[in-house]
């Protein structure tokens, strides 16, 4: 996938996400949220591909 | 300067209370004249969202009356206090640097760490600037202004906590309260020059502030001394109190500098400092290592998004006009962050905390990393270069503070002087990391190194 298709695929998925959470997002505000969650799925790609084992549980609530 | 003025740029809170209770001054003499330091002070530095004069008198009032009938008044007796806007104080309306909610009531009563600070004698002066909803490192907020830096006004104060640092570093309040939920408290520590603890996650209660982050979210103290902030500390948590623990030294710990992701992305100034403090820690050379920590900052910024996205979902669907530019698309866009990125980085957060657990089983109690990649940078600047790579500002000032808050480790921030000069020149901080529940190591550690001289926070009250 080019840097172009990438965009819009964001967009498309951005404009569906929205629509799912009653989101409407107004036009001047779409482009930098297309690209801060392109940033955002930047950042958590390479953590996608971390091989975390199934046993390994969430932290959600942390208890250092 | 009179004695007073001088006293209250000079003194930190403890100083500032032993004062009072010995009657040099009067809490209405000492809060008198913060609010007037303020009224002069703050027009140039824009420290403060809201000034409480008749509270911060009230508050006074109360301990000079205590003093005059021989009553305990409190390790604060008369000691003028501040809060990041997002902490509830009676009688106002919590904003957390937003818009949106300034149409909500006054908190009906004072956040816990707000109520402890006052308990102890504390006189609450007002609260303090920060990025909007505490999402940001800069504190250049578009509905108050930006904060400046008092040691150079051009430059930010750092964020989120900017007016909280900023307000102690220029000696207009020597103890301040602020939240830390990537580096908040740490990055406005270092680029303002003075002492900041982001304590272990969960030891401060975070009752009656404004949350960002659920799981990432503390508070804590900012001061120009190491025995204000372990005072502010014990105010604030239940455990063990850290204060008589300061004169213990580095007795019976060890420190170690992390490598790897912490000696990478920074500019020469930054990991310079951290070498000056492992030297006079006596722990030169020694290397730890925390694998993982570029994903775990990676992470955090997932879970900062989504949750600080979801949390405010209401509001973004009707009103998202009101949000500050710099932080709605990224709210926005982290409303709409697929779950499975969200699941992955809380499952990270399990595995990068056994990652630490291992560097400090292997021989460390503390770990020492550059609190900041950079000194501070100027307002309104947006790109930075660090190790020839050109990296925006708001995104990168936290490189170092995000993995380490991720797992909520309790963190010192200790000032250092690159000019070689305290209070000369810009500063920058250092990060004392120790392990959960263990602030006392990370305060003892920087209690040496003040009474060494290697760190130390004069007031700024020359140039701001």
């Amino acid at each position: 996938m080019n840097a172009h298709e990438k965009s819009d695929h964001i967009a498309a998925y951005v404009d569906q996400a929205a629509a799912l959470l009653g989101l409407t997002l107004a036009p001047e505000h779409r482009p930098g949220v297309v690209a801060s969650l392109t940033l955002l799925g930047e950042i958590a790609g390479p953590l996608l591909d971390f091989p975390l084992p199934e046993t390994l549980d969430a932290a959600p609530v942390f208890e250092p | 300067m009179s004695d007073l003025s001088h006293a209250l740029a000079a003194l930190d809170a403890t100083g500032l209370a032993a004062a009072i209770r010995a009657r040099k001054f009067s809490a209405r003499e000492v809060v008198e004249a913060a609010l007037s330091a303020i009224a002069q002070r703050d027009p140039a530095l824009n420290c403060f969202t809201s000034l409480t004069p008749e509270r911060a008198l009230a508050d006074a009032a109360r301990t000079d009356g205590q003093i005059a009938r021989g009553e305990d008044p409190g390790p604060l007796a008369g000691v003028p206090f501040g809060a990041k806007d997002l902490f509830d104080i009676q009688g106002l309306t919590t904003v957390a640097g937003s818009k949106i909610l300034r149409g909500r009531p006054p908190a009906t009563r004072d956040a816990a760490a707000v109520a402890a600070l006052s308990q102890a004698g504390g006189a609450l002066c007002g609260a303090l600037n920060m990025d909007e909803f505490a999402y940001g490192f800069v504190t250049e907020n578009a509905h108050y202004g930006p904060t400046h830096n008092p040691r150079d006004l051009r430059r930010v104060a750092g964020g989120s906590s900017g007016g909280s640092a900023a307000a102690v570093a220029a000696g207009l309040l020597p103890l301040t309260l602020g939240s830390d939920t990537n580096g908040s408290i740490r990055v406005p520590a270092s680029l303002c020059g003075i002492f900041g603890l982001k304590p272990t996650y969960g030891s401060v209660s975070r009752e009656g502030t404004f949350p960002f982050v659920d799981s990432l979210d503390h508070l804590g103290p900012f001061a120009r001394s190491v025995r204000d902030l372990a005072l502010a500390f014990d105010l604030l948590q239940s455990g063990a109190p850290t204060l008589p623990t300061l004169t213990r030294g580095m007795e019976g710990l060890r420190a170690a500098t992390l490598g790897g992701y912490f000696a990478q992305n920074a500019r020469p100034e930054a990991l310079a400092a951290v070498e000056r403090i492992a030297d006079a820690l006596g722990s030169a050379g020694r290397r730890a290592e925390l694998p993982g920590s570029e994903l775990a900052r990676a992470a955090a910024y997932v879970i900062t998004a989504t949750e600080g996205g979801h949390l405010h979902l209401p509001h973004l669907r009707e009103r998202a006009q009101e949000y500050d530019p710099a932080t709605r698309d990224r709210l926005l866009a982290g409303s709409l962050a697929p779950a499975a990125w969200y699941a992955q980085a809380q499952r990270f957060r399990a595995y990068f905390r056994e990652q630490a657990r291992a560097a400090f089983t292997n021989g460390a109690d503390l770990l020492l990393a550059p609190a900041t990649p950079c000194a501070a940078t100027e307002i309104g600047q947006k790109t930075m270069v660090l190790d020839g790579r050109e990296l925006p500002v708001r995104a990168n000032l936290g490189l170092f503070t995000q993995p380490i808050s991720f797992i909520g480790l309790p963190v010192v921030c200790v000032p250092t002087w690159p000019s070689g000069t305290p209070g000369e020149g810009l500063p920058i901080g250092v990060q004392i990391i120790a392990t959960p529940g263990r602030e006392s190591d990370a305060l003892r550690a920087a209690a040496a190194l003040e009474s060494a001289g290697v760190v130390s926070a004069p007031t700024a009250t020359g140039k701001g």
